[in-house]
């Protein structure tokens, strides 16, 4: 049983969730995620850690409410349990001195990032990060972002701040002024992490992006998770999640992202309908 | 029953059959198939054994259980002395009594089979097992005085779980580490409700429970912990490697990455372990398929599709084998119980291409085989006929393949030894002891996928192998 120690909303329809973790909270390097199952009747979902609270024995998840796990979990406030935690699970960000490093983040991916930049500045490296959003109000951890980069260059959809475009534009206008990361690390939606990869693929700059696939067990045994990369079958959670976006087959990631599309949709509008009444949920849909 | 029939008679006597559910009911329920024998069967069964002076049933068994003397005592009535006679060398008779290939162990060497069907060692097994789980007063649980010593186990799989009963009863201080949310490994994940009811495996735990073992799920080693942190830090005296065989195959034809594709260890924990059969009342899906393919022959091969044919939407289930009936791997038992639940049979086929729409699977392509020489296991190679490829309509397709080793452990230690697959190396077989000190291992790990019998026999090796180590001066820290 893990507790939940604190609860916040960064951004609407967004949390932050402080847990208890134990030894995973002194184990886990960035990059790593871990599994969670809410109760007896739940499913086994990854979450990327966040951050790691030493003092606290505690770890930093994001959760954002789309399919009835993550819907039930932000109903969740602080001094509720979590049945089982599991981690830290995955491999690690390769943390080395590489020179310019451009960390680019899209929406909820940013989240992920924060750790990864960290630990490169600390590890000698010029950060760049990127971070995009729908609007302003949606941006996660630009301050702390902030904290850990050289420089940071925001990018909205509604342009309501930095530049009116997605990252990716923020990127390729980053590179025309002359940049060249030795590399990128991308993490958010596939769609955002296929086009940087795109991008810097003509380039020849070294590009990670992050895969968080359906998975059960998270240590290889079920093969859920698997990803096709540079022709080969690879499990993220024993390979990955970090791939080399250039050899990632996008297409079929987003294929089996999808797989479950409607059982989702069937499971969280039962929870609604039993749990929480018909249509609550409306108002803190985003 | 009065007295032993005599010799002649006891070779006339058939062997006791157990009564099963229906066929037409049992397809549409997870409910255990199997119903055992009653304590008048039991006796009858036990009474067809010859008592052979040097029992040859007894060197067909991995871990060695004196049959003659336990079925002597169902066959006087004296069934919880039965029980006590099996557990001295086998942990977890009533898993055991259910899910061994008793026709290729203790049954094939029994002397009746020569001339008629041998006696029902399994059933007989899981007849005395089940009635002292029933029966029992919970017998006192004797423990040897503590040494002192802790083992850590990593995995909780039938290898872990006998290791961890046997080296408890000696007296060490045991702590099994589980990485799923659940204990007993494949015992729980992977064998059907239907064949081995999980309230069996729960009491197994409980048993190890009572005999002071700490189970810690959601324990990853490798990952959170290495092999050289449990022994330098957490005061490990020794470690016990059981993660079992946790990397599945797949076929690396085209196709596999449609929707709908599953390896037999996803379908099974999806059902097994995350009760996706009963969707949404718990939250893990499965989709509600219509007709679906297993690939394989082997006994996960059959689990897989008697468990595809008892989910609520199937329609029809066609197991694909690229060779023959008679080279099939399975349990005949499994395959016969299959066939009578109406699972379709392609035999001599060899998929080649998964087909989809859509992202989705619609069909499998095989191409037909013959059987040519024998190859190195025994087994008529197939070899690819020239003619028509065949296409079957399916909307999921199961991979039974068998699965390769789990990379976690090994990667987090560089002196654990292991082969060109993966495999842990033994330095010494005879007691499942690693290269690395102190550190031991066994199961499918070591042998690659094997039988839950097998893994038994060697956690029980090597807890011997780890008293003698712990019990010698340098096995002292």
């Amino acid at each position: 049983m893990s507790k939940i120690l604190e609860k916040t909303e960064p951004a609407p329809g967004v949390f932050r969730y402080v847990i208890e973790a134990g030894e995973i909270a002194h184990k886990a390097r960035p990059g790593q995620f871990v599994i969670i199952r809410i109760d007896e009747h739940g499913e086994r979902i990854p979450l990327t850690i966040a951050d790691c609270l030493l003092e606290q024995n505690a770890i930093v998840l994001f959760v954002q409410p789309v399919g009835k796990t993550s819907i039930q979990l932000s109903l969740m406030i602080a001094g509720d349990t979590i049945l089982d935690l599991a981690g830290p699970l995955g491999n690690p960000t390769e943390i080395r001195r590489f020179g310019t490093v451009a960390l680019v983040g899209g929406g909820f991916g940013i989240a992920a990032l924060y750790p990864i930049a960290r630990e490169l500045t600390r590890g000698g490296n010029r950060v760049i990060t990127l971070l995009g959003a729908r609007t302003e109000s949606r941006l996660l951890l630009r301050q702390e972002m902030e904290s850990v980069s050289a420089q940071v260059h925001i990018s909205t959809d509604d342009g309501s701040c930095g530049l009116h475009g997605n990252v990716t534009d923020a990127l390729s206008f980053l590179i025309q002024s002359g940049e060249k990361p030795d590399r990128v690390i991308a993490i958010g939606p596939l769609i955002m992490m296929e086009k940087i990869a795109e991008l810097t693929r003509p380039l020849n700059i070294k590009t990670l992006v992050s895969m968080n696939p359906i998975m059960i067990d998270g240590t290889g045994m079920c093969g859920a998770c698997r990803v096709q990369v540079a022709g080969e079958m690879k499990f993220a959670c024993v390979d990955g999640p970090e791939f080399d976006g250039h050899e990632v087959d996008f297409d079929t990631v987003i294929n089996r992202l999808g797989a479950y599309k409607k059982e989702e949709k069937e499971s969280s509008e039962e929870f609604e309908d039993h749990i929480l009444g018909p249509c609550s949920l409306g108002e803190r849909a985003p | 029953m009065t007295g032993s029939p005599k010799k002649s008679d006891r070779l006339q006597q058939p062997r006791q059959k157990d009564c099963e559910l229906n066929p037409d009911t049992r397809k549409h329920n997870f409910q255990e198939v199997s119903l055992g024998y009653t304590p008048e069967m039991a006796r009858l069964e036990a009474h067809r054994c010859l008592q052979c002076k040097k029992p040859k049933c007894v060197m067909g068994c991995p871990v060695h259980v004196r049959i003659p003397e336990f079925v002597q005592h169902i066959a006087d009535g004296e069934f919880l002395e039965a029980a006590r006679v099996i557990k001295e060398t086998n942990s977890l008779p009533a898993v055991t009594g259910r899910v061994c290939p008793q026709e290729d162990q203790c049954e094939k060497h029994c002397v009746i089979g020569l001339k008629s069907e041998p006696i029902a060692i399994g059933k007989l097994e899981r007849f005395a097992a089940d009635y002292e789980r029933t029966h029992g007063k919970g017998e006192p649980v004797e423990v040897a005085p503590p040494t002192g010593k802790k083992v850590a186990i990593i995995g909780s799989g039938p290898a872990g779980l006998s290791a961890a009963g046997d080296l408890a009863k000696l007296g060490h201080e045991v702590v099994i580490f589980e990485a799923l949310h659940q204990a007993g490994g494949v015992l729980f994940y992977g064998i059907p409700e239907f064949r081995l009811p999980k309230p069996i495996v729960e009491s197994e735990l409980d048993y190890l429970k009572r005999l002071g073992v700490e189970i810690k799920v959601n324990y990853v080693i490798g990952q959170i912990k290495s092999l050289d942190e449990l022994m330098q830090e957490d005061g490990f005296d020794a470690v016990f490697i059981g993660t079992g065989a946790g990397l599945p195959y797949f076929l690396g034809i085209p196709g596999e990455n449609y929707n709908g594709v599953y390896s037999a260890n996803e379908f099974l924990t999806r059902v097994n372990l995350m009760h996706a059969w009963d969707f949404p009342h718990f939250d893990t899906p499965i989709h509600p398929h219509k007709t679906l393919a297993v690939i394989g022959g082997g006994n996960t091969a059959m689990d897989a599709a008697r468990t595809a044919m008892r989910l609520p939407h199937t329609e029809r289930v066609i197991l694909i084998y690229r060779r023959g009936r008679d080279e099939m791997p399975a349990r005949q038992e499994e395959v016969l119980h299959a066939e009578a639940e109406g699972i379709e049979f392609r035999f001599l086929s060899s998929p080649k291409e998964i087909t989809g729409e859509n992202g989705w699977v619609n069909g499998v392509v095989c191409q037909p085989m013959e059987l040519g020489e024998a190859d190195a296991s025994g087994r008529r190679r197939p070899v690819a006929v020239e003619g028509s490829e065949t296409r079957i309509p399916v909307d999921a397709v199961i991979i039974a393949l068998g699965s390769g080793v789990n990379p976690l452990i090994a990667k987090s230690a560089d002196d654990l030894k292991t082969d060109s697959k993966g495999h842990i190396e033994l330095a010494d077989p005879e007691i499942n002891l690693t290269q690395k000190r102190g550190v031991f291992a066994g199961g499918d790990i070591v042998t690659g996928a094997a039988t839950v019998i097998s893994a038994m026999g060697a956690g029980k090796r090597a807890a011997l192998g780890i008293h003698d180590y712990l019990m010698r001066s340098e096995g002292t820290r």
